[in-house]
């Protein structure tokens, strides 16, 4: 697949009851149902699924690598990734690893977008504390960018015990880091760290009208510039949204209302109509989707991932596969088409594995990291592998 | 000739209601106090009975429809603002208090307000004192001395015009001093704002911040002086 955008959709991960038949899954038929919708969203022409990560009820995503490692395992094409990995109370170290880990297993069909997390419980129970919710992202990033380049870290921060002489193993698959997004929609400092580093970055798309989003996008493709990673059209930017079709215009607002009216969040708020009129979201035909997606584009301009939701507030599995046939066949078929149409032949094309390994090597053979022998103590000395730059020397603490 | 822009948010759902009249008559006092010290008085009117459909969504989503923001751009660009609620069982109606709790903190700093309440019995009287006037502090405007609070009795007191008459010069002056607007110009920054807080007009980004310096790969300490 080497498509310039990628087209995909990103799940909550919530257990929610369905307004009409009253049922509310069971954790096992929810984990299962994810399952298939993933794959399903493969089977339709779908690129990309992304789930998110929570540590309580409802929802039951607390480990987004084991379950992102199944589904990659069970497809072909597909990109996996988070929506979003929290980069607050995870350790950075365990997400280097583990993430490594999802890249190698799935053959570099991965990468991830980080968030803070908004609700103040689960901090503590990571033992951290949502009051540096903020600095703790950033930071953490830091060190997390680092633990991917550097055979050898050693670090220090505010937040977290120090490393010293530490390798994050695996190192990335071809020695190429996952590629990042930065997930924010009202945090500038965020926007300029994937600015800095030359990573991604990605605005839900759900709640605001389109024109809050665009702000920090602007921002974000400003600072990227700065950085000397490119012009702002090499920006990479991703945007979600959220979509319910329908044969007519009518049968979607029929189908969907009681899910929108007793959603979490903006459910029991404003009605499906101001809602629509003010927000990305859209309820309607194949056409009048379309037609609105096209919009962002407008309002972004060219940009590398949409991700649409599609599974949440109870609907049923068999009202989700609808909607992926729907989404598949007939909406993402025109948007590549139109979009393709549209798109300045200077603007990025999204970065997969495939095209970071040859941005990184051309045709040279990309390092594959071989360990030194164990020394007797399980750690390999001062140099982890057999090709480490001998500039990079472990020092362990004494 | 100066021109001030006094905002006034009614919260008295029935029309007319005594909760209007009141901050009608607060106003036209502003407004010719206004004038006889040659300046003119721009009004803008938010009865926040015809925000109740937005009310929820702004509530539970943080979801502002088209007559919010409108009510928001006035109290943004507002000299001065004359807040009037109804007192329901010993506090002010919950439609007055949740309008201005669902405001950025930052929408009405040092602006002078007039506070004003009706009540159907003396025994409210302190509700603007008491209540109203902490959630203007929180929101760091700057309350007019003289509260107005009438109840049945009072419509028909002398006393309540001269309240009115005191508050309506007190808000003249402040609003003539340029307090909010000298704020504004050489002290903003000392205020905590959010993006796009104050009514969506706080869009500076400070480059040069601590966490602006941990988010490029710096740290977060506070530099030492050099």
């Amino acid at each position: 697949m080497t498509h310039p955008m990628q087209f995909g959709i990103m799940s909550v991960s919530d257990i929610t009851r369905d307004p009409i038949s009253g049922n509310t899954p069971s954790e096992a038929e929810r984990i299962a149902a994810i399952v298939k919708i993933a794959t399903t969203a493969e089977d339709v022409g779908l690129d990309v699924f992304a789930i998110g990560e929570h540590h309580n009820p409802p929802f039951f995503s607390s480990s987004p690598t084991t379950l992102l490692s199944h589904i990659a395992a069970l497809t072909e094409t597909l990109t996996v990734t988070t929506s979003t990995t929290l980069i607050t109370t995870n350790d950075p170290v365990r997400i280097a690893e583990e993430y490594a880990m999802l890249q190698h297993l799935s053959g570099g069909r991965m990468d991830l977008m980080l968030g803070r997390g908004n609700t103040a419980p689960v901090y503590p129970w990571f033992g951290q504390d949502i009051r540096a919710g903020l600095p703790l992202a950033l930071e953490n990033y830091n060190l997390l960018h680092r633990l991917w380049r550097e055979d050898v870290v050693d670090w220090e921060g505010e937040y977290r015990t120090p490393l010293q002489g530490f390798t994050s193993t695996p190192r990335p698959l071809d020695d190429v880091p996952p590629f990042v997004w930065h997930g924010s929609i009202r945090t500038p400092e965020i926007a300029e760290q994937a600015a800095f580093y030359g990573n991604g970055y990605f605005a839900n798309n759900i709640f605001w009208p389109k024109g809050h989003y665009k702000r920090l996008i602007d921002f974000y493709r400003q600072r990227f510039e700065h950085y000397g990673h490119g012009t702002t059209k090499d920006a990479i930017v991703g945007v979600g949204g959220q979509a319910f079709i329908g044969k007519t215009s009518q049968a979607a607002k029929d189908q969907f209302r009681p899910y929108f009216d007793s959603a979490p969040v903006y459910g029991h708020g404003p009605s499906m109509e101001d809602f629509s009129d003010q927000t990305p979201l859209s309820v309607g035909s194949v056409q009048e989707v379309i037609d609105k997606t096209l919009t962002f584009q407008q309002s972004f301009g060219d940009y590398q991932r949409q991700l649409f939701l599609m599974d949440h507030a109870g609907m049923p599995l068999a009202m989700v596969l609808d909607q992926l046939e729907l989404l598949g066949g007939e909406v993402v078929p025109v948007l590549r088409k139109e979009l393709d149409a549209r798109r300045d032949p200077e603007s990025a094309v999204v970065p997969t594995h495939e095209r970071l390994v040859t941005a990184k090597y051309g045709d040279a053979e990309p390092r594959q990291p071989r360990p030194n022998a164990n020394r007797g103590d399980n750690v390999t000395g001062a140099s982890p592998y057999q090709d480490t730059d001998a500039e990079f020397s472990a020092v362990y603490p004494a | 000739m100066t021109t001030y822009r006094l905002v006034v948010v009614n919260a008295g759902v029935s029309d007319p209601s005594s909760t209007k009249l009141l901050a009608d008559r607060a106003t036209a006092r502003v407004v010719s106090l206004a004038e006889s010290r040659d300046a003119t008085i721009e009004l803008t009117t938010i009865d926040l009975r015809a925000l109740l459909p937005e009310l929820a969504p702004a509530i539970s989503s943080q979801h502002f429809g088209p007559g919010f923001k409108q009510a928001i751009d006035a109290l943004q660009a507002a000299d001065a603002v004359i807040a009037a609620a109804p007192v329901y069982k010993a506090g002010a109606s919950g439609l007055f208090t949740s309008f201005f709790q669902v405001l950025d903190n930052d929408l009405l700093i040092g602006k002078p307000v007039i506070l004003a309440a009706t009540a159907g019995t003396a025994r409210h009287a302190l509700v603007v004192d008491e209540e109203l006037r902490s959630l203007f502090a929180y929101l760091r405007t700057l309350v007019v001395p003289t509260s107005l609070f009438a109840a049945t009795e009072d419509w028909s007191d002398k006393a309540l015009t001269k309240r009115i008459d005191r508050a309506a010069f007190e808000l003249v002056l402040l609003m003539e001093s340029g307090f909010a607007r000298a704020v504004k110009e050489e002290s903003w920054g000392h205020y905590q704002h959010e993006y796009g807080s104050a009514g969506g007009t706080e869009l500076d980004i400070d480059l040069s911040s601590d966490l602006m310096r941990l988010a490029t790969g710096g740290s977060a300490k506070p530099r030492r002086p050099e």
